[in-house]
């Protein structure tokens, strides 16, 4: 069953579930293709298996470079042998979203009703619910009946809250890092400003830019240059630019630069390398759906009823993206339901990205926290 | 794997180890980084949780397997539902609080007994440092100025009975310490405890 999956250049580790998928938004995907990578062994229980969610432009590639930029994976400071999330000792499994560009069904696959075509702007709208169903095949599919852990930050901190709830028996121990039980307005609002970019960039020609042989690049580039902005604080940006000047002679004209300026658009350039713009929409679209109180009947804490799970929440100090309250809400949500939760806000300059960055007191609290699991999974 | 190894325990958190029975349901407000969740797990199987303030101390328990969260006394305890605990331990913490009578029901709201210490503002030397100086009195237990000290809401052994008594909560059980947690002998007299212990230890219930 595992094959290459159609509609990207590159031959992605995947496998296909043929028989379909019930959407959210009531619209069945006929199959689903998830393209995934894991690190270490499943021992022969199947208990040491830790599932790790991506971020909204993050991929399967946590550990080990992107084939496709050559990068490093994106978390090799967390996972790998000997690091918090030690592959020597657990087996990690990430897979890459639904509606993602990396190999797993998406905007980019082959539309579902119209053979030859691409599903494009027409790939049906798709939520963090319907991102971890997919995910829970890829598990099945490894016979893993329960996760010893679910790790996630930002977007992948809403898929470990959406599988604390979903599926609680599924999941022993849950870490939503830098997360939020919704999206806010303010972050519906920078999404907005990304898609908007896109759309009015004349090569993104409706979602058809693949037929016609263009990418709308600019659009793509400036949503994420004012992205990226909402995951680094001020105090960064300060720190790393100041008002310094890219060529530092006289007056600053346009087109002339201040080294943020310059270092903004290396981001979007970059970006638009790796990333598909309808991709973007879709997945970005995902985020501002979510809202689990909503989903249960307007309490958060009835998503959690009966938990089971361990839970670590950690915010970041300077994180003004998915700030701290936000995750005191959720932690306040679990103690509603009595639920074993850890809380954690970690001191940072470094905005929403701390999560992926180097922070050593949040690796040494990830890294304790799972071994404190690993005690009472008895996987010792 | 030992990640979490067993640390030897402060002596007052043994006294109220004593009181909690073995597997129950546990949640320590004020728990620092953890040792009496630690040793309540570990020696009781019990199902032991903390809330610190100080967040290095909620990094430190987290980071050693401990399931602690970061909050304050003051705010946290509404959100636990009724009866979500067969105890609350709130250990030499309910002189700091800004509302003690407050954190008291929420206690006895969310959990069926709650195990209370402080440190005894009735001792006779504080007694005496303030008659013969007429300045607030600094003892070991009570070492800060009162224009800088957390404990913003001194109390005596009597003072605390009387809460109880107010609040209608049963006195289970109750000791008086020296300030290093061996039991004193003044247990059976208020009177006496109030004079010589340094802290009072209570175990209360809703009547």
């Amino acid at each position: 069953m595992d094959q290459t999956p159609a509609g990207t250049d590159f031959p992605h580790q995947s496998v296909t579930f043929p028989e379909g998928l019930a959407l959210d938004c009531g619209r069945v995907l006929p199959s689903v293709t998830v393209a995934y990578r894991t690190y270490g062994t499943l021992n022969a229980e199947k208990t040491n298996a830790i599932l790790i969610c991506h971020a909204l432009t993050g991929d399967q590639y946590v550990a080990e470079p992107n084939p496709e930029t050559g990068k490093p994976g994106w978390w090799e400071i967390m996972v790998g042998p000997g690091k918090p999330v030690d592959t020597e000792k657990y087996f990690v499994l990430c897979a890459n979203v639904l509606g993602g560009c990396m190999g797993t069904t998406g905007p980019r696959s082959p539309h579902g009703e119209r053979p030859g075509a691409l599903w494009g702007t027409a790939f049906p709208v798709i939520t963090i619910n319907d991102m971890v169903r997919v995910q829970k095949r890829l598990v099945e599919h490894f016979g893993i009946g329960k996760l010893f852990a679910v790790i996630g930050g930002s977007m992948g901190g809403m898929q470990v809250l959406a599988w604390a709830a979903q599926y609680p028996q599924m999941v022993f121990a849950a870490v939503p890092i830098a997360a939020a039980a919704n999206h806010s307005a303010q972050n519906i609002a920078f999404h907005e400003i990304g898609r908007q970019a896109i759309f009015a960039d004349p090569d993104f020609r409706n979602g058809n830019y693949w037929a016609e042989g263009v990418r709308p690049e600019r659009g793509l580039a400036v949503a994420r240059m004012t992205a990226h902005i909402t995951y680094v604080s001020e105090e960064a940006l300060t720190r790393k630019f100041g008002r310094k000047l890219q060529n530092d002679e006289g007056f600053p004209a346009l087109g002339e630069q201040f080294a943020v300026e310059s270092y903004l658009q290396y981001q979007g350039s970059s970006f638009v390398q790796r990333f598909d713009a309808n991709a973007y929409l879709a997945i970005t679209r995902a985020m501002d759906l979510f809202d689990m109180a909503a989903e249960h009947g307007g309490t958060l804490a009835s998503a959690f009823r009966g938990t089971k799970t361990r839970f670590l929440l950690v915010s970041f100090s300077s994180d003004w993206l998915f700030p701290t309250a936000q995750s005191r809400a959720i932690a306040r949500a679990l103690n509603h339901v009595a639920a074993n939760v850890s809380f954690v806000e970690v001191t940072s300059d470094k905005g929403h990205d701390a999560f992926l960055l180097d922070e050593p007191d949040f690796h040494t609290t990830l890294h304790g926290f799972l071994a404190g699991c690993a005690e009472h999974a008895g996987l010792a | 794997m030992n990640v979490v190894q067993s640390r030897k325990i402060r002596v007052d958190l043994e006294l109220i180890a004593d009181f909690v029975q073995p597997g129950a349901r546990v949640l320590d407000v004020g728990c620092a980084e953890g040792q009496l969740i630690e040793h309540l797990t570990k020696t009781k199987n019990c199902d032991a949780r903390g809330i610190e303030i100080d967040m290095e101390e909620v990094q430190r328990a987290i980071a050693h397997g401990l399931p602690v969260m970061q909050g304050d006394a003051d705010t946290e305890l509404v959100t636990y539902p009724d009866a979500a605990f067969d105890y609350v331990i709130l250990s030499r913490t309910l002189q700091a609080v800004e509302q003690p009578r407050e954190v008291l029901r929420q206690m006895l709201r969310i959990s069926t007994h709650a195990i209370v210490s402080f440190p005894n503002f009735g001792h006779w030397s504080l007694r005496l440092q303030l008659l013969t100086r007429g300045r607030m009195p600094m003892t070991a237990g009570w070492n800060r100025m009162w224009y800088e000290t957390p404990n913003i809401h001194p109390c005596t052994i009597k003072d605390f009975f009387a809460l109880c008594d107010m609040d209608g909560y049963v006195v289970e059980d109750w000791l008086a310490a020296d300030e290093q947690g061996s039991r004193t002998p003044w247990r059976r007299s208020p009177g006496l405890a109030n004079l010589f212990g340094e802290q009072g230890l209570f175990l209360l219930r809703k009547a």
